[in-house]
């Protein structure tokens, strides 16, 4: 009986398990929050390149600069193009009515768009375009097909062509055209650090509340011996 | 003290309640596992109104500050990611401690004679939950908050005559809308946990009245000492409040294990498409509601077929209306002449493994699309009418074999270890 009815509170509080669809491959990136040096690197990127058409206007400069260990005259020297107020939520420069103009869509917010797409995926997209004659903007991207963004970082990556789908991965195979300023190894550390940096954008919190919720977690354990032990003491002259 | 205690009891109860309710509220003594739900029920609702209280102190209920006050609570509040994590962990754990609580009853037959308005209450709670819940989603105003809620709503349509009218009326407007979120949010933070408040308070009376069901599903009143306490029976406090302590505090473990470390659940509590505000140019590609209500989602979804002149898609809110009805009926359907599981036959064992295998798989099969094969050999569709049938077949066979079906003797005393 009692056999019968653990099985049961297992399978009840288990959780369903949901296999991702079927989308299209992605390649895997190294997040490691406690990484500082890798966030300030993918925090400058995200200010040079991505804030000029994009915003993170839930976030705040100076909550970035504190959790990644900035400087206030660093922040402003190096990191605020758009703003000169530490306190200024994230916004860029460019105007709605003139992005929609430029590019179709308005570029959307980034604040959180690593907690609406998975890191892998915003890492592969990131190394992902190449050159398409058909395209309005003579970019395309395999992983995210006719979208409206041109390739902001072609001057790093350079530019390449789609050459095929491996048969095997389904992922993408691309011939350089045109060497970037950057060497493929340190291009994909490029991107590795902005995505872990929009990994950090998109829950500040998740750098604290690891560490906070172990010591929740360990006084909660010694609360429950404490229970435990009184449980015990009035229960003993129950028969 | 005592002084200050008479004074206080010539004009209010307060000693009595006291010990009508607690210290002289006699249990049975032998609760297990399945008897912490209710106290951690309790637990869920003062904590989710707590929390509640602090989000509609920052929260702004417009469909132009929502999203962002939201991202507010959860940056520049102090603590407000704390606050809001616990209240929408919260929200999830409620739903599984309630459905706990409830298979509880259908184990030990706590549902039964003379506890029918004791289930009957319980199971307004559990559609006021329900609306209390669905109400709440769309607060943040989300992609899938507003998907979600279009969903939903547009189920009103499919009643004939006053259907598009009904729908109308719940929005407040010819679509989702500013409107919409308002009247959800005065809804969600008055209106409901009044109403949810003022249950649980009858519920807890009605118990108290009757007393527990126990393991054994045996009246613990009918032996009694000369004192006039039922000899199986132990005052409530202090004995259960110290057990639902080591409880409470092995439930809060858990609570916390996904609070800081899993508040999304992979994508099960926080959907990944709520990160994106809504919007009604983007449908989100797949449309699934929240996982408590998956199990009803697919038995909507099931009925492919018009019949007796009613369009499908009719009878699918026919079918998970009755779905959520039956319950209320239950203690009736019931025939059998012992509570506890432990002295039912074979039958009502393997029906209610069934009914708790179809709710499960209804309810993984509500985060899927309907054509597609997950499980194996058929359509997720077709799994999900096999199962809708078994589900109802639960319910449906009930009252026929418990009546007749052989159980085994029932002890005099409770089995205490």
């Amino acid at each position: 009986m009692r056999r019968f009815i653990v099985v049961w509170a297992l399978a009840l509080v288990s959780p369903v398990c949901l296999a991702a669809g079927a989308h299209k491959p992605t390649d895997s990136v190294y997040i490691n929050l406690s990484d500082q040096a890798s966030l300030q690197r993918g925090a400058r990127t995200f200010v040079n390149y991505c804030l000029s058409c994009h915003s993170a206007a839930y976030m705040r400069y100076n909550r970035m600069a504190k959790d990644l260990g900035i400087s206030d005259s660093v922040l402003k020297e190096n990191l605020m193009f758009a703003s000169d107020k530490p306190g200024d939520l994230m916004k860029t420069n460019m105007a709605e009515e003139d992005a929609k103009k430029w590019f179709g869509v308005a570029p959307p917010d980034l604040t959180l768009v690593a907690r609406v797409r998975k890191p892998d995926w915003i890492y592969t997209y990131l190394r992902s375009f190449y050159l398409d004659e058909k395209s309005p903007n003579g970019w395309n991207n395999t992983l995210f097909e006719n979208v409206a963004m041109p390739h902001v970082l072609y001057s790093l990556q350079g530019s390449q062509r789609l050459a095929g789908m491996d048969p095997e991965t389904g992922k993408p195979q691309f011939t350089v055209v045109r060497q970037g300023s950057l060497s493929p190894e340190e291009y994909d550390t490029l991107i590795r650090d902005l995505t872990n940096f929009l990994v950090y954008l998109a829950e500040p919190i998740k750098l604290k509340r690891h560490s906070i919720g172990v010591f929740v977690i360990l006084f909660l354990l010694v609360f429950l011996v404490l229970a435990y032990l009184l449980k015990k003491e009035y229960w003993k002259d129950v028969h | 003290m005592s002084k200050f205690m008479a004074w206080v009891d010539e004009r209010f109860p307060a000693t009595k309640v006291w010990e009508e309710h607690l210290a002289k509220y006699y249990a049975p003594k032998n609760f297990n596992f399945w008897y912490y739900f209710g106290s951690l029920a309790t637990v869920l609702l003062v904590l989710q109104i707590l929390t509640g209280i602090f989000l509609t102190i920052h929260y702004k209920p417009d469909v132009e500050l929502a999203f962002a006050s939201v991202e507010y609570i959860m940056r520049d509040v102090q603590w407000g990611w704390l606050i809001r994590y616990m209240h929408t962990t919260g929200a999830s754990f409620f739903f599984i401690v309630i459905y706990l609580h409830m298979f509880r009853a259908l184990l030990y037959g706590s549902h039964r004679k003379p506890r029918e308005l004791i289930w009957l209450i319980g199971c307004v709670i559990y559609v006021a939950l329900m609306a209390e819940s669905f109400m709440g989603y769309l607060l943040p105003w989300g992609n899938m908050s507003y998907w979600g809620a279009q969903v939903i709503i547009s189920l009103f349509t499919a009643i004939p005559l006053v259907g598009e009218g009904l729908a109308e009326w719940v929005r407040g407007d010819y679509v989702i809308s500013d409107a919409t979120l308002n009247r959800f949010f005065a809804f969600h933070v008055i209106l409901i946990p009044l109403i949810l408040a003022a249950l649980v308070f009858l519920h807890i009376v009605a118990l108290h009245k009757v007393g527990s069901n126990n393991p054994d599903g045996i009246d613990i009143k009918k032996n009694k000492d000369a004192k006039g306490v039922p000899v199986d029976g132990i005052p409530f406090h202090p004995y259960y409040t110290v057990k639902d302590l080591v409880g409470l505090v092995v439930f809060l473990i858990l609570f916390c294990l996904v609070l800081f470390f899993l508040p999304e659940f992979f994508g099960i509590f926080l959907e990944k498409d709520n990160f994106a505000p809504a919007s009604a140019l983007q449908t989100p590609e797949d449309i699934v509601p929240l996982w408590y209500f998956t199990p009803y989602y697919s038995i909507l979804r099931a009925n492919t077929v018009n019949f007796f002149w009613i369009d499908a898609k009719l009878w699918g809110v026919i079918f998970m209306g009755l779905a959520i009805a039956l319950f209320f009926v239950l203690p009736w359907l019931d025939r059998s002449p012992v509570r506890s599981i432990r002295y039912r036959g074979f039958q009502y064992k393997l029906w209610l493994t069934l009914f708790v295998i179809s709710f499960i798989v209804l309810g993984y099969l509500g985060f899927k699309n309907p054509d597609n094969v997950d499980l194996f050999l058929f359509k997720n569709v077709i799994w999900a009418q096999i199962f809708t049938i078994i589900y109802f077949l639960f319910f449906f066979l009930l009252p026929f074999y418990s009546k007749s079906e052989k159980t085994k003797p029932v002890p005099e005393r409770v089995n205490f270890k």
